[in-house]
């Protein structure tokens, strides 16, 4: 007895195709990694845009190289940094924290700290120049 | 007398087309997927809270600063001075240019200020430092 081909001669068998396609696009869905760029966004100054600021409205923000902070002449821990800001703007809404870095610190210190300044909502940030 | 209906409506899904329309779909994300451009330096990012997402990834352009103080921008390694000339350039070709500053949690403030500084030059104001997202 012959045994029945089950396929005509010189066909592929496409019922399975669809298959195939949903594979191969689940596969290029899962590996396409989208990796959303996040971060902490800034506008820095244009270039000679230097203007005067009444000494009220300045907060002073200094960090040195080990990563302490000295808020308006007070030591303060980097996590209560947001409270005090917030308070601060509270008070007077044109304030202008003016952030000031050592040349040594780290970059990771820094980051934290304009976290915290975005935590309290301050709009008005000042990053002064090291000298 | 029963009534027959006349016209006999097919329950089932044509099939035949499924595999054009599933390559379609699957053409269609292989040609939007934008793979990463640059491989960068190495650098471990810091953490913070209060982040936001970059709007777009064809404005966005990177600089990576590896913690021995390293600035690669487009894989190439450049120094402080030349960074401001290439930004130059790159802010000249696209005018909603965001740059992301991808720079290790160790590397020193010195350094990231200049580039500030090479930044303001360039007129490339609008920065990100990219950041991992920290568990509150």
């Amino acid at each position: 007895m012959k045994k029945k081909r089950r396929f005509k001669r010189g066909e592929i068998p496409t019922a399975s195709m669809a298959d195939i396609a949903f594979l191969l696009l689940i596969f290029f869905l899962v590996t396409t990694t989208i990796d959303m760029d996040k971060g902490l966004g800034i506008v820095l100054p244009a270039e000679g845009e230097e203007i005067e600021i009444k000494k009220d409205n300045i907060l002073n923000c200094l960090i040195n190289s080990s990563g302490n902070v000295l808020l308006g002449g007070e030591s303060i821990k980097t996590k209560d940094i947001s409270k005090k800001i917030r308070r601060k703007i509270a008070e007077n809404d044109k304030l202008i924290i003016s952030v000031k870095a050592h040349e040594k610190t780290k970059y990771s210190d820094y980051i934290a700290v304009m976290d915290q300044l975005k935590m309290a909502n301050a709009k008005r940030i000042s990053i002064a120049e090291i000298d | 007398m029963k009534v027959h209906r006349k016209t006999k409506v097919s329950s089932d899904i044509p099939t035949a087309s499924m595999p054009d329309i599933i390559f379609m779909l699957l053409i269609f994300f292989m040609v939007t997927t934008v793979l990463r451009e640059y491989s960068g330096l190495p650098v471990e990012l810091p953490k913070a809270k209060r982040i936001e997402k970059l709007k777009s990834k064809r404005h966005t352009s990177h600089i990576w600063i590896s913690k021995e103080g390293l600035i690669s921008i487009q894989d190439k390694l450049h120094s402080v001075e030349n960074v401001r000339h290439v930004m130059y350039d790159i802010r000249a070709a696209d005018p909603l240019l965001t740059v992301s500053l991808k720079a290790d949690k160790s590397a020193k403030m010195g350094l990231i200020s200049n580039i500030h500084n090479e930044l303001r030059k360039a007129d490339a104001l609008k920065l990100n430092y990219s950041t991992k997202t920290a568990v509150e």
